[in-house]
């Protein structure tokens, strides 16, 4: 079975409004987005959208074709698992208590995880990684009671050719 | 040197060859509107924005010209929304240049501020707000270009009001020419790919029932040569779908007419028994498919179309090819010669007299009129596709009218066939009719219309009369909104729920007199004749004609919504087993 989710990688023009275009689209279409991750890049006249689709919603063909459609779209990579790299960031805080202070702390540890801000009933995080680590690590969280968290949504390049 | 905003919009609509524009000002329009009067270009001053907007849709239909229209802000760009959905959904070419207010004011919920580029986004090609006023050049070259280059389109040009207006320094700026498109994420493909044309043209060797589908991508392409040319070659029949009445003439022995829910049983049954449809411009719409999954269940499909989007977006290709539609059955006529030197075409005589058994047995037709009844709506089609030249440009809104009309005329030439497809606007008709008249003075142009449809924007006949377009109005009085009342009759049993118009309200005859125009009432089958010859011969105003048709006439063939092509209900009259 194909995967669920893919990842397009999308230059377009830097121009007011080209955010709602993509995202009208994709409403209007009723293509389904998990995530959404917009940066400038290198030359200022273009940004670049790291888009991850849920392909059961629509075809992947017609997902792309349509936002190709687009006129401020100017390419569109679509990045398969293996010959890409992508990553993610999280932002959680977190309840702190007695009796689980130490347990958490480990976690962080194991995790790699970074301490952000520390009180005395809560504990802010961050982590970037793989989106499986991440998840990963947000399940475990889950476990001590989440106060608010924040992704950042998938960004991905393609692995260099070797 | 210097220009200004306002004088740079006017010159950049010269430099596109733009003759004619459709609008109504406004206040935000207004600055542009004073260097108007210095222009050769010809303004009409609409009564209605949608109505600009449907002329300029008429005009690209009749001429394959861009459409232009120009009108105000806030709610003037609302009104424009429906003629920009309705172009968007049949690929004509338009640009709509709508004020905004000033720079400055925009975001402040100003007076008749609206977010116009954001409300028309889904229904144009592309749209632009425009930032400064040296872009106007620039931005009017582009978007020219897209509206009228790969699958055409409208495009809105929003443009504040600061930046036109004359007397303040923002609008001014050097004057240039531009040069190019900085577009570098659009650039159409023309030219077919010559492996995907030798695979087309292979499978069609193969193929023992071939059909050419054929929309209105022809029409767009300019290609109507091209496919006879092709039709001829191959002695393959012709299906023309509603958008592409007219891009294969109907005497032509080869023609079968208009497939779909409420095609010919030929068109539609061929289709479905194909097991090659060669699709030329056309994009497989629900009203031609039927049930998709139960649609031509038997066939292959080559599909040829210039928007690569439509490839697999609702049946799947064997064979797709993008790039103009023209370009493309050249290339494939020269592979098909090129092969035949060396194979032969199966032989497909008993698919051609299955054809010819049902157009014998399935003619399109109608019952008898009987005294005390109503005209029969085809009747008075028939008289009028009989009484007038054969070029004539038909308009037509959107029901029942819109399918007698496409049935029973008789379409042999491209472009003289103008209608609302995708978006079946009702009211289209009497402004795009206008529109098809200021593209093509020496033409007669007829709309028929609804009672319903004509309501809609019927006031544009002032616009007619004033600005001198003497089209003429066939009014297909039923007094119902017909299409609704009789899906209700089919199948809601007959519980009619508010689709009853009533006939003498308004006075169709007065309301004409009243708008400039000659007003004529027809009642019985021997009127509708010299009515007709009446309003052909007149040419110094328009001329609406009040046929009082049968209520209870309904059109057929029809498949209904969500049904198989192959469940096709014909008349009663030829049985439905």
């Amino acid at each position: 079975m194909a995967e669920q989710f893919h990842t397009l990688v999308v230059r377009v023009e830097n121009k007011p409004g080209v955010l709602a275009r993509v995202s009208g689209l994709f409403a209007r279409r009723g293509f389904n987005i998990q995530s959404l991750a917009v940066a400038p890049t290198d030359n200022e006249l273009f940004s670049r959208l790291t888009i991850v689709v849920d392909a059961e919603s629509a075809p992947m063909e017609q997902i792309v074709k349509q936002l190709d459609k687009l006129i401020n779209v100017v390419r569109i990579q679509e990045l398969s698992p293996n010959d890409s790299v992508s990553r993610e960031l999280i932002l959680a805080t977190v309840n702190l208590s007695e009796g689980t202070e130490d347990n958490i702390m480990r976690e962080i540890e194991s995790f790699d995880a970074n301490v952000l801000s520390v009180g005395d009933k809560k504990i802010m995080v961050s982590l970037s990684g793989h989106p499986d680590v991440i998840n990963e690590f947000e399940t475990v969280l889950e476990k001590y009671g989440i106060v608010e968290v924040q992704r950042t949504g998938i960004v991905a390049l393609a692995t260099i050719a070797q | 040197m210097k220009t200004n905003g306002g004088k740079a919009l006017m010159k950049s609509l010269e430099a596109q060859g733009v003759e004619i524009v459709f609008g109504l000002p406004g206040g935000a329009i207004l600055p542009a509107y004073d260097p108007l009067i210095d222009s050769s270009i010809r303004h009409v001053l609409v009564r209605h924005e949608q109505g600009a907007g449907h002329m300029a849709e008429g005009y690209a239909h009749a001429t394959g010209l861009p459409g232009v229209a120009i009108v105000t802000s806030g709610p003037a760009a609302t009104n424009m929304v429906t003629p920009l959905a309705d172009a968007m959904l049949d690929s004509v070419p338009l640009v709509c240049i709508t004020g905004q207010v000033a720079s400055g004011a925009i975001g402040s919920d100003a007076f008749q501020e609206c977010d116009t580029t954001g409300i028309t986004m889904a229904v144009t090609k592309h749209n632009f707000l425009v930032a400064e006023a040296s872009e106007i050049p620039q931005v009017i070259h582009d978007a020219f270009h897209i509206a009228t280059t790969g699958r055409p389109g409208p495009v809105l040009v929003d443009i504040p009001k600061d930046l036109v207006d004359a007397n303040n320094p923002v609008s001014h700026f050097d004057d240039y020419e531009p040069s190019g498109h900085d577009l570098p994420g659009y650039s159409p493909i023309q030219k077919p790919d010559h492996a995907s044309v030798l695979e087309a043209a292979e499978l069609i060797f193969q193929s023992d029932r071939p059909i050419i589908y054929s929309g209105g991508g022809i029409l767009k392409a300019r290609a109507a040569e091209q496919l006879r040319e092709l039709a001829e070659l191959l002695d393959i029949h012709v299906v023309t779908t509603l958008m592409n009445r007219g891009g294969f003439p109907d005497d032509h022995p080869l023609a079968l007419g208009m497939p779909g829910m409420h095609g010919n049983y030929t068109a539609v049954t061929a289709i479905q028994e194909s097991d090659l449809l060669i699709t030329l411009g056309a994009r497989f719409d629900d009203r031609v498919t039927g049930k998709v999954d139960e649609f031509a269940p038997n066939a292959k499909v080559i599909h040829a179309d210039i928007d690569p989007a439509e490839f697999n977006k609702v049946r799947s290709a064997n064979v797709s090819i993008q790039g103009d539609v023209g370009q493309t059955i050249t290339e494939l006529i020269k592979a098909l010669k090129q092969l035949s030197e060396t194979k032969d075409h199966p032989d497909r005589s008993a698919w051609k007299s299955q054809i010819s058994g049902w157009k014998e047995r399935f003619p399109l037709v109608y019952d008898d009129w009987q005294q005390g009844e109503g005209l029969k709506p085809q009747y008075v089609i028939e008289q009028l596709r009989d009484n007038t030249p054969d070029d004539t440009i038909v308009a037509s809104g959107v029901g029942q009218h819109q399918m007698w009309a496409s049935q029973f005329w008789k379409f042999n030439h491209p472009y003289t066939w103008i209608n609302s497809g995708g978006l079946g606007t009702m009211g289209f008709a009497v402004p795009a009719a206008i529109g098809a008249k200021a593209g093509k003075p020496d033409r007669m142009v007829w709309a028929i219309d609804g009672d319903g449809c004509f309501q809609m924007t019927n006031q544009e006949l002032v616009t007619a009369r004033l600005e001198n377009f003497p089209v003429k109005i066939a009014v297909l009085n039923n007094g119902y909104l017909g299409m609704v009342r009789q899906w209700q009759e089919l199948f809601y049993d007959e519980r009619y729920s508010e689709v009853h118009l009533q006939p003498d309200l308004p006075d169709y005859k007065k309301l004409a007199e009243a708008m400039g125009c000659v007003g004529i009432r027809v009642e019985s089958p021997e009127e509708v004749k010299p009515a007709i010859d009446q309003a052909n011969e007149i040419n110094d105003r328009p001329v609406v004609i009040d046929f009082r048709t049968e209520a209870s006439e309904n059109v057929y063939p029809m498949v209904p919504a969500g049904k198989s092509n192959s469940d096709v209900i014909v008349h009663p009259s030829q049985g439905n087993d």
